[in-house]
């Protein structure tokens, strides 16, 4: 009698502690996946050139910081705690220290786990810093002071892409009838985000400075030729935009232009 | 003098090789001394034997990470090495964490908070839940889950390359492990311990009792941070088979009678 009842307690608290133990888990994986997914949506981190994607970068790099004791010019830093980034994954930051971009990218091959991949920074199998895309200079023209038209080239001569990645446009200063404006332009396709530029920048704040690329840059899709440029309709053959049939879609745009039936009509 | 350092051998040479470890991979960041670079996670020895943590490296596989020869070969260097000679010879004889633990430890012995609390109220199984638990969310996120909260990753990356807030980790572990539960992380949350617990049981350097020699003194269980291991002091003639020991030696240092010591695990069965 006495056994059975005792079976029948350990019976409960069997039941009991297990539902304790899933409870404490569901809580704990609940609590800790929460963390994990908050740590990881910062989107304003700049890496190391290389880097993979940000998702497959956080997903495969193992934090042992070799590419920071690799870069000469002490660029990169790991998350450390308190730094609301990713903790323990490289970073820099270009007003305090750029990229210096060497030819030879100490940090890239010392990467065991090819979360910084050589391959994204090869050329006709030679390393080139040149394809790297850690990121693309922007420019705020209302704090760009060339764009207010004092002379001012600093981004554009701490450029090491100088002349490619910035340019200076020239226009005339209407206010003034005799002066120049001598305004940077970022080419985004070249620029690799090394942050010299947003270094130099004579400004409090940069006025220049380097965003992630996915970030900084829109995206136009591939309904949207330019008309003049021939080698652009080539993106079309790669177009991944379904066709979207519509009634008014169903005529020839010139048709569609030159009826005025639906105007006249009404 | 010389039966003191006798009586801490284990103890010096564990601090010995912490610090040096700590220090080698401080030296390659800071001046380039490139003996031993990188960190815990992932290093390398002499920029060719490439070295890497098999617990992260298990969470990235669930992640989904796509991984290099480079890291496979290094987590094959490091599970071997523990396999055979170790256990949990890393918790004991690498982590940095270990001599915040062991002074959490060590105080509590002096003034005596053991006495107060006898019964510790968690159960040493958790680190199992809890490395199970990390490789479940490394699944479902995509990311190992357990890197971005690791104190010890925080810890160790902290000495090495700066700490930032990571004296916070610090601070916690040694209040938890002082007033909340004695041994609370390394023998009862860290995974990691729980990791190498799991490859410890295969390694060959065991502590060896011996019964006849034991005098019930009880040094070793009070010094011992994973005593359930010891279970068989005062009753039998036994090596220690389970992986949580942390092959630390205290209790080998600590017997007066020669009843402990270190012995090559016998595979035969009797």
């Amino acid at each position: 009698m006495n056994t059975k009842k005792d079976q029948k307690m350990n019976r409960r608290e069997f039941f009991l502690n297990g539902a304790r133990a899933l409870g404490l888990t569901a809580l704990g994986g609940l609590v800790w996946s929460a963390y994990v997914d908050e740590v990881t949506a910062s989107s304003l981190l700049l890496r190391p050139p290389g880097a993979l994607d940000e998702k497959e970068f956080l997903k495969s790099c193992i934090k042992c910081g070799m590419c920071v004791e690799a870069c000469p010019y002490d660029t990169l830093k790991l998350a450390k705690p308190g730094d609301n980034k990713p903790l323990g994954t490289p970073y820099f930051v270009p007003r305090d220290i750029p990229c210096y971009m060497c030819p030879d990218i100490p940090c890239v091959p010392v990467c065991p786990t090819d979360a910084l991949d050589e391959k994204k920074v090869t050329k006709n199998n030679k390393l080139d810093i040149k394809e790297a895309s850690m990121g693309v200079a922007v420019i705020d023209q209302s704090s760009c002071i060339a764009f207010w038209g004092i002379q001012c080239d600093a981004c554009y001569r701490a450029c090491p892409l100088l002349g490619e990645a910035i340019t200076i446009e020239y226009t005339k200063n209407e206010r003034t009838g005799k002066h120049a404006f001598l305004k940077p332009v970022v080419h985004t396709d070249v620029c690799t985000g090394c942050g010299l530029c947003e270094k130099a920048c004579v400004t409090k704040k940069a006025a220049i400075f380097v965003l992630p690329k996915e970030v900084a840059l829109g995206k136009a899709g591939d309904y949207y030729i330019k008309g003049w440029d021939k080698k652009d309709e080539q993106r079309l053959q790669k177009a991944t935009n379904k066709i979207n049939k519509t009634k008014i879609s169903e005529r020839k745009a010139v048709d569609s232009l030159n009826d005025l039936g639906g105007i006249l009509d009404e | 003098m010389n039966n003191l350092i006798f009586k801490h051998r284990f103890l010096i040479a564990r601090r010995i090789t912490q610090v040096t470890i700590m220090f080698l991979y401080f030296a390659a960041n800071a001046w380039g001394f490139n003996f031993l670079m990188g960190n815990l996670s992932s290093s390398k020895i002499l920029n060719t034997i490439p070295l890497s943590d098999p617990y992260a490296v298990l969470q990235m596989l669930a992640a989904g990470a796509v991984l290099s020869a480079d890291v496979l070969g290094g987590v094959f260097i490091i599970i071997l090495f523990y396999m055979f000679f170790g256990g949990r010879a890393f918790c004991s004889y690498v982590c940095p964490v270990n001599m915040i633990t062991d002074l959490s430890n060590y105080i509590r012995r002096k003034f005596g908070f053991n006495k107060i609390q006898k019964r510790q109220p968690a159960s040493r199984n958790i680190r199992y839940y809890v490395l199970a638990l990390s490789l479940i969310i490394s699944f479902i996120m995509g990311y190992a889950a357990f890197e971005f909260i690791s104190p010890v990753a925080m810890i160790q990356r902290g000495i090495i390359f700066g700490l930032g807030f990571g004296w916070a980790a610090i601070l916690i572990i040694f209040l938890f492990d002082l007033f909340v539960l004695k041994n609370g992380w390394c023998g009862h949350i860290c995974p990691i311990g729980g990791f190498y617990s799991l490859i410890g049981r295969f390694s060959f350097i065991r502590v060896h009792h011996n019964h006849e020699n034991c005098t019930a003194c009880m040094k070793c269980k009070e010094v011992c941070p994973e005593s359930q291991v010891l279970f068989m002091i005062t009753k039998d003639s036994l090596p220690v088979t389970s992986g949580e020991c942390t092959n630390c030696g205290r209790c080998v240092e600590v017997c007066d009678d020669e009843a402990l010591n270190f012995s090559i695990k016998n595979y035969k069965r009797k």
